[in-house]
Formats: C-alpha cells, structure tokens, sequence
C-alpha cells in the first residue's frame, strides 16, 4: 500500500463517507474501547518507563559503590579507621574513600531506632563509603590485605542485593512492555470485531455499491476512515485522561521508596501522545484487512 | 460490445445454460425471453460480470472478463448500465444522491454534472421525488429510479433485467419508451423480459431481436412475435 492510497483513504470526502449509513451504537462501542485501552496504555507505558529508570538508577548508584563496615572494640576504632582509610587510599582503583561521621551514622540508623535513641552509647561499627573509579579495584587484593591488617573490616560491595533488585525491575519492565503488546493486539481484534460487524450490517450496501461500479478501495475506504477516525479520538481521549491519572500519581519520594515516582520524566510526557496514532493505526490496519475479507467474496 | 462464444452456465452439477453464442453489436437492441427460471436473470448476470461462465468466454469491450482484476471490472461496469430486478438502492439516502451514486463513485465532480442529474431525474419523471427515501417509492419510480442510475454515466450497454415486471401496462410503456430513446442516442440495449405485448410494442418502435432461452440454449427467434 503507498503513501499515497493511505492519504487518499484518510482524507476522502464527506459526501462519500454518506454512502454507508451512520452507526451509533457500534460507533460508541468503538469510541469506548479505543478510549480504555488508550488509559490502559498510558500506565503501563509510565511503568515501563518508570521501572526501567529504576532499574537504571540502582545498577549505576550501587554498582560504583561499596562500603567497608570496621567492627572493632571502642578503644581500637580510630586505629583501625585510620589504617583502613590509609589502605584504601593506596589501592589502585578507588577514587575515594571517607568514613561516615557521627551524625552521618545517626541518621541512617535513626528509621530504625527512632531519633531519640543516644546511639554514642552503643557499639556501632564505623562505616566507611568507597568509590570506586570507572575501571574498578581488585576486590580480592584489597579483601586479602585488609583480614591482615585491619581484622575488624568487612567489605562488602552491595552486588549481592544489587542484583536480585535490579533483576526485579528488569523483569517489571518486561512485564510493562509485554501489556502495552497485549493492549494493542486486544485493540486490533476488537476494531476487527467491530468491522466486521459493520461490514456484515452494510452488506446490501456494498453489494450496491459494487454493482455501480465502486472499486474495492472506495469501498474499503469508506468504513477504514471511519474506524481510524474513531479509534483516534477514542484513544485521545483515553491518552488525556491516563495522563492526568499519571499526574496525580505522588512525586518520587525517600519515604515512598520505589513505589512513588512512577510517572513519566521530562521527554517522556511525550511518549503516550503516541498512542493515538498507534491506536488509529492498529484500527486502519484491522479496517483494512477486515474490508478486503468481505469484498473479495463479491464479484 | 458484448460476445458470449459457447458460453455455459452450470451449478450444482445441473446445467443451466450451454452452448451460449452471441453476439451485441452496438447500437443494436436485443430482448432475452424464455419462461420463469429458464436462466434470463443469470444470462444478463453473465453480460455484465456478477456471474463467471463455467464454460467458454465472455468478452466484453473485446476484453476476455476472466482476465479483468477486480478494479477493471468496476471500471468495466461503469460502462454497462444495469437495471436490476429487484433495483437496490442505498435506503438512507435520498433518491436523487441514489441516482448520482455512479458518478460519485468513480470520483466525478457532482456538483458539475448537477444539471445533467436534474434533466435526467425530469426525463424519467422523478423530478419532484428528489429528496424521497428509495422505500417511500412506488415500484415504477424505483424502476424509472433504476433506468436513470444505470444510464447517468453514459454508459454504451444499457441491460435492464425485466424492467417492467412489476408495473402497469401504461408504466411499462413509458419505461419501454425511455430505453427505445436511449437506443436511439446509440446505446446498446438488452432486455429481459417475458412480456410479449411488451416486445410486440417495442417491435414497432424499434429494430429489436429477439432472443430466447429454451432447454438449456439460446435461440434467435423468428418474426413470429
């Protein structure tokens, strides 16, 4: 099909659209269904988009980090801290190390234990945040010297949680794209239903038509445009309204954890604007195919 | 214009027609009679490519129509007018878009053949009809309604499937009179129709064979009408 039998087959004229008799039941039908798989759309897309932002932000925080937790008796901590620091200053590798302060350490644990609990007073081992550079550092090495000389240091590089997460995310992502597939195939089958449908209801239409001499396009083109047009508007304003559901949505947040943020960001306001014409085009597409089901059984 | 060259028609296992040869030179008119169910209906269909002979070759405009794709059979038909028996309209339309249907489907600018479509609503008597429904018709304004769709895009075939069957006598003269007409501005005519009084009518107006189907063939019949 060219370019240009698709612009003839949108743009038509209103006279020929009269040739089939106006449909409001089927019509609304349509409209309803375009509109509601739009919204649907809408939010799996924001999830998709949104899971796989996640996924992104954990692996690329997580992975360039790693912290060394000292547990050591009161009276050694600054001594190991120091030594701790002074080796991870001379590993190739990392780009910095600093120990967490006092009131760093309190406010990590303060979800935890409340803010009025005297931490000072209990035996908190010193956490000490590593950075590693883009090429990374000998995990083995810096493990093998630091049991030697720093014995109350355990390093740990978050891999071990970082992965289940982000497989987590990934698979949410997965999982968001796999709905946006489905909601179109729902979509195609259900504008071909309705097609048909109305293709069925019009047959002495058509059958007259044919026997003036219409050809299959003119024919055709008279219900595509129809359900394209429909589908458009249905989905345009399911797109609107899934938007403004999206919007409504709570900002990201620390306390909401992954569950907030989960619309869309900057440039990907635009994305479900697309959705429309994706919609018009599975219905163009299901018209068309529908339309030349029906007329090939004519002479 | 149109030859059918041992054409025949069978479904079913029966045969319906065979052995089918003619020949509709321009400008001529033919009537096709025969009883009820003798294959009249199917004949015409046959002409004008609603029906696939199932032997020999139609040829139409001196094209063989087993070889025109589905776009040059619309083409095709937009050069043979058809009255059919039942006359179908588009009921949702007013009579008078019904009747411009043909130019509006092979893309004609309507509002420039507007003239023609009065002149020719007022030659088949229709004129004051033109905004009525096709079901608030009686059965000769749908007929008229018929003749004047199927001639508005000039076509060189006129083929009318018994276009007097349910009207009066004196509404199947007028009807009989507008085809005698556009025979006479050149067009070809076929008429099916069991109607002798009709043809002897028509006899007298016009240089008309007849041709007739009888046990499965067609015949020329002779001047015994």
């Amino acid at each position: 099909m060219s370019a240009g039998t698709i612009r003839s087959l949108l743009m038509g004229d209103k006279q020929a659209d009269r040739v089939v008799p106006p449909t409001g039941f089927t019509a609304r039908l349509t409209l309803f269904v375009s509109g509601a798989m739009a919204f649907l759309a809408v939010f799996a897309l924001a999830l998709s988009l949104a899971s796989g932002r996640l996924a992104d932000r954990w692996a690329d925080e997580l992975a360039r980090s790693a912290t060394l937790r000292i547990n050591a008796p009161a009276d050694q901590m600054a001594d190991q801290t120091m030594m701790a620091l002074e080796i991870l200053r001379q590993t190739p590798g990392v780009a910095e190390a600093r120990a967490l302060t006092a009131e760093e350490q309190t406010a990590l644990l303060s979800p935890w234990f409340g803010p009025n609990l005297p931490i000072d007073t209990l035996p908190v081992p010193q956490l000490i945040e590593v950075r590693e550079t883009d090429e990374g550092y000998d995990q083995a090495g810096l493990r093998l010297r630091l049991s030697a000389e720093v014995p109350g240091a355990v390093l740990d590089d978050h891999t071990r949680w970082r992965d289940p997460l982000v497989a987590a995310a990934t698979s949410l992502r997965r999982l968001a794209l796999v709905s946006i597939l489905l909601i179109g195939g729902a979509t195609a089958a259900m504008i071909t239903l309705a097609a048909n449908a109305a293709l069925a209801a019009n047959a002495q239409v058509i059958e007259v038509l044919r026997l003036v001499g219409a050809r299959d396009r003119f024919i055709a083109s008279a219900f595509v445009r129809r359900f394209t047009l429909r589908a458009l508007i249905g989905s345009s304003v399911g797109v609107v309204l899934g938007m403004g559901g999206v919007l409504l949505l709570p900002e990201a947040s620390q306390e909401g954890g992954f569950l907030t943020g989960l619309g869309f960001r900057g440039v990907g306001w635009l994305l479900p604007l697309a959705v429309p014409i994706m919609g018009a085009a599975v219905a163009f597409a299901a018209t068309w195919a529908a339309a030349h089901r029906t007329l090939k059984e004519l002479t | 214009m149109i030859e059918l060259d041992n054409v025949g028609y069978s479904y079913g296992g029966g045969e319906l027609l065979g052995d089918v040869s003619v020949q509709l030179a321009p400008g001529s008119f033919h009537f096709l009679t025969g009883p009820s169910g003798a294959g009249k209906t199917t004949l015409l269909k046959l002409c004008y490519g609603a029906l696939q002979p199932t032997a020999g070759q139609v040829r139409v405009f001196d094209e063989d129509m087993r070889k025109l794709d589905r776009d040059q059979m619309a083409l095709m038909r937009r050069r043979i007018g058809v009255v059919h028996q039942d006359c179908r309209f588009l009921d949702h339309l007013p009579l008078s878009e019904n009747i411009a249907l043909p130019l509006l489907v092979s893309g004609k600018d309507l509002n420039g053949e507007e003239e023609n479509l009065r002149e020719l609503m007022k030659w088949v008597g229709l004129a004051p009809r033109a905004d009525a429904l096709p079901p608030e018709l009686s059965g000769g304004e749908r007929q008229r309604a018929a003749l004047a769709r199927a001639v508005i895009m000039s076509p060189d075939v006129v083929i009318a499937d018994e276009p007097t069957g349910n009207v009066d006598w004196e509404m199947s003269q007028r009807l009989l009179q507008l085809l005698v007409e556009l025979n006479r501005m050149g067009k070809t005519v076929l008429i099916a129709s069991h109607d002798l009084g009709l043809i002897r009518a028509a006899k007298s107006q016009v240089q008309a064979r007849v041709l007739r189907i009888s046990n499965r063939r067609l015949q020329l019949a002779g001047a015994d009408l």
